[in-house]
């Protein structure tokens, strides 16, 4: 009996140990960024991790008034800000600012009008032409899901938003290019976009530091990517729960079955 | 028995009716409820019926995503966005299909080396192990085409580079291409043909699993001590004692299964595809998912295209003619003292390749898995056939009732005859 558990542990153990080997096996080609990426802290890490919703909502604001003048988020709609904590007339005010082109009308026309909550968000650009450019050659990334298309996500970009600095001696850089220690090959085309404090400025009254918008438009971004991650969680730990009571009965029942016949 | 008639035992006289005519009940209660089955399986015999939930599982899931994907390539990217976003429970439905996939493999790859450690593919089940082949290079070509179609980066170049191995053949190759394509590159016309085969294959291999089973219950399972069932005392009826042991390998493979779904459902995939397909962007490293590194790295070990791809392919063909190339007597490597040590040997070998087809083709990753390569082939090419005649095994046990008696004290009375009772 003993042995046959242990024997067990064993196989579950190499069918554990395989994916957990795998991506670091797999991994090893993100590491082209020169500099070791910091780590920050954020509320969403670990099996019970929540947004910071408020830091979150901040984050928001860095985009609508910062990022959102180079980079689309077209997967996201206005509606989807409701799940951020934001009230619906908050929402249908943020929609209202832009100016969404609909049509055709009765009368076979285009028209413009204000935004509403089941649009897109506006994407700054008609297209990827226009987005390459106005921003000297390169162009700016969708950030909807940015967060899971970049190793580590939240800490790189957390440290990609702080990691600007002068070009040490000697780089050449190229032309309209900027240096950031943990972009790769070290020359980004976005000049940095949070550049001194104040740069927005928060309702709630919290410091707008350099490093505090970053965090705050980090975890913005986290949750758009993985908008269903809290409701994911939770589900996760009551299957782990009942599955692990599960587990006690079957094996239970599985001795009892077993208990006379030697093996 | 009435002539035409199958002479059903149940009682219920609905199911008696059914079971008359059409013994559905009789083969199930044989096959599943009575079945004699070794006692001595160990949680290794778990894997079967685990890789039978998976494929479920797998067909389960994906027909839901198929209701709500777009197989075309300016839409799939944002079609697989919407299921996770806006389709209730999509995030579940794709996270579960995503990571069965690794679930899939993972427990796949332990029932081969299960057949592999206690001699499985010899005589008499030959078939059995060649059918289990197709199965796997059924699979491969399923999560191939189905890491396509959500249509990232990784999606588009890994097609690009696999596909393009086929070119390496002399006069047919370039063909093969055009035709895998259904044009000049990898475009919509190639997303549509693998989103068609994807759904279809995994029907396809459900019945090679049928065949797959019924081999099984011809030959019946082998053991860990890989001998003959020689008598009933060698045996229990498949139903409860296993299936009572096989549901207790199935809530642990489910909690392993839950927590990557729920907590790391991205970590065994590559950031790479949550950028969308781009053809004119090639991104600085393209490497399949885990489950295919160990052939990746057997590519790229050789610096002939056409050699590597041979090596490749023929690292699974292989598999095939193993019954033939295994000339020792003895299943289980429990009583190869010799031979054992090789095939752990050829496991670290095939940890190593997976190991090195995750990291870039250069310096050591090369040497490391040319030397791996070489032990690969060297294993079932020449080690193998020339161990059956040099190595002595350690003597057998009488029968499979026997050693359990030596290790496990006096049997209690009446035990041994139980189960005969019932088989
Ligand atoms: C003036 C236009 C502009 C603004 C404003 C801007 N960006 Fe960018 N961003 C770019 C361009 C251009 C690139 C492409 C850089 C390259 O590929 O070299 C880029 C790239 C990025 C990337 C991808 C880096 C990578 O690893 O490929 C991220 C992440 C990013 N920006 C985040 C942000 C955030 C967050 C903000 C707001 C705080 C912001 N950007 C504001 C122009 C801008
Ligand atoms: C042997 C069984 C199967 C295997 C191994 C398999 C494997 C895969 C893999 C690896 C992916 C990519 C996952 C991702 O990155 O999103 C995928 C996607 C997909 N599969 Fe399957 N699959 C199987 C069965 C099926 C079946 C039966 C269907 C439909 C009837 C199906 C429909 C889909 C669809 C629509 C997608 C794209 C959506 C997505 O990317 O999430 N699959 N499959």
């Amino acid at each position: 009996m003993f042995r046959s558990a242990l024997r067990a542990l064993t196989v579950f153990g190499v069918m554990a140990a395989a994916p957990a080997l795998a991506p670091a096996l797999a991994a090893g080609d993100h590491t082209q960024g020169p500099a070791a990426l910091p780590h920050a802290h954020f509320h969403f890490e670990g099996v019970f991790g929540t947004f910071d919703r408020a830091s979150a909502q901040r984050g928001f604001q860095v985009y609508k008034e910062v990022c959102s003048a180079c980079h689309s988020m077209r997967l996201l709609s206005y509606r989807h800000l409701l799940e951020l904590g934001l009230s619906e007339a908050e929402v249908r005010a943020i929609a209202a600012t832009v100016t969404v082109n609909d049509g055709p009308n009765d009368e076979g026309q285009m028209f413009e009008r204000p935004g509403r909550l089941s649009d897109r968000f506006r994407s700054p650009f008609p297209n990827e032409a226009a987005a390459r450019a106005a921003n000297n050659g390169a162009a700016p990334p969708d950030l909807s899901v940015i967060s899971k298309a970049r190793e580590e996500g939240p800490h790189y970009l957390h440290a990609l938003l702080t990691g600007y600095a002068d070009p040490p001696a000697g780089m050449a850089m190229g032309d309209g290019m900027n240096y950031n220690r943990y972009f790769p090959g070290n020359q980004i085309a976005m000049s940095a976009p949070l550049r001194e404090e104040g740069q927005v400025e928060y309702a709630d009254g919290t410091k707008a530091t350099v490093e505090q918008m970053a965090l705050d438009v980090t975890n913005f971004l986290q949750w758009a990517a993985e908008p269903e991650m809290e409701a994911r969680k939770r589900m996760g730990v009551k299957w782990v729960l009942f599955l692990t009571i599960l587990g006690g009965l079957a094996y239970a029942t599985k001795r009892k079955i077993w208990a006379n016949v030697p093996h | 028995m009435s002539i035409g008639l199958h002479n059903s035992t149940f009682k219920n006289p609905v199911i008696r009716w059914v079971d008359s005519r059409l013994p559905i009940f009789s083969m199930m209660q044989n096959e599943y409820g009575t079945f004699p089955t070794p006692k001595n399986f160990n949680y290794f015999w778990n894997f079967g019926a685990l890789a039978m939930i998976n494929l479920l599982i797998m067909i389960a899931t994906g027909i839901f995503l198929a209701m709500h994907y777009t197989p075309h390539v300016s839409m799939a990217f944002d079609s697989v966005e919407r299921i996770m976003r806006d389709v209730n429970y999509g995030w579940l439905f794709r996270y579960v299909h995503a990571n069965g996939a690794s679930m899939f493999f993972i427990v796949v790859y332990v029932h081969i080396w299960r057949g592999m450690w206690y001699g499985s593919y010899k005589a008499p089940r030959e078939l059995l192990w060649i059918i289990g082949v197709v199965i796997f290079l059924l699979m491969m070509a399923t999560a191939f085409m189905g890491y396509v179609l959500p249509w990232g980066q990784m999606s588009f170049w890994g097609a690009t580079v696999i596909t393009n191995l086929f070119s390496a053949f002399p006069v047919v190759g370039d063909h093969i291409v055009t035709l895998l394509w259904g044009g000049f590159s990898v475009d919509n016309p190639t997303l549509n043909r693998f989103f068609s085969l994807h759904f279809l294959l995994p029907f396809v291999i459900f019945g090679v699993v049928f065949l797959h089973v019924a081999a099984l219950h011809i030959t019946g399972s082998n053991n860990p001590l890989g001998i003959d069932v020689k008598s009933p005392a060698d045996t229990l009826p498949f139903h409860p004692y296993y299936t009572a042991k096989d549901s207790v390998g199935m809530v642990v493979y489910f909690i392993v299964f839950a927590s990557l779904v729920f907590f790391a459902p991205n970590y065994l995939g590559h950031a790479d595809n949550y950028i969308p397909a781009n053809p004119m962007v090639t991104p600085a490293h393209i490497v399949p998912e885990w489950y295919f590194l160990p052939y990746y790295a057997i590519l790229r070990a050789v610096p002939d295209k056409l050699g590597g791809v041979l090596l490749m392919f023929g690292s699974i063909l292989v598999w095939f003619i193993l019954p033939w190339l295994d000339t020792s007597p003895v299943r289980s490597m429990r009583f190869r003292p010799i031979a054992k040590w090789f095939l752990l040997l050829w496991g670290i070998a095939f940890g190593v390749l997976m190991y090195c087809g995750g990291k870039p083709p250069e310096g050591i990753y090369v040497v490391l898995s040319r030397v791996a390569t070489l032990y690969y082939f060297a294993w079932f090419l020449v080690i193998l056939p020339l161990l059956g005649r040099l190595e002595r095994p350690l003597p057998l046990p009488e029968s499979i009732a026997k050693p359990v008696l030596r290790g496990g004290g006096p049997l209690p009375a009446g035990a041994a005859a139980k189960p005969m009772e019932k088989a």
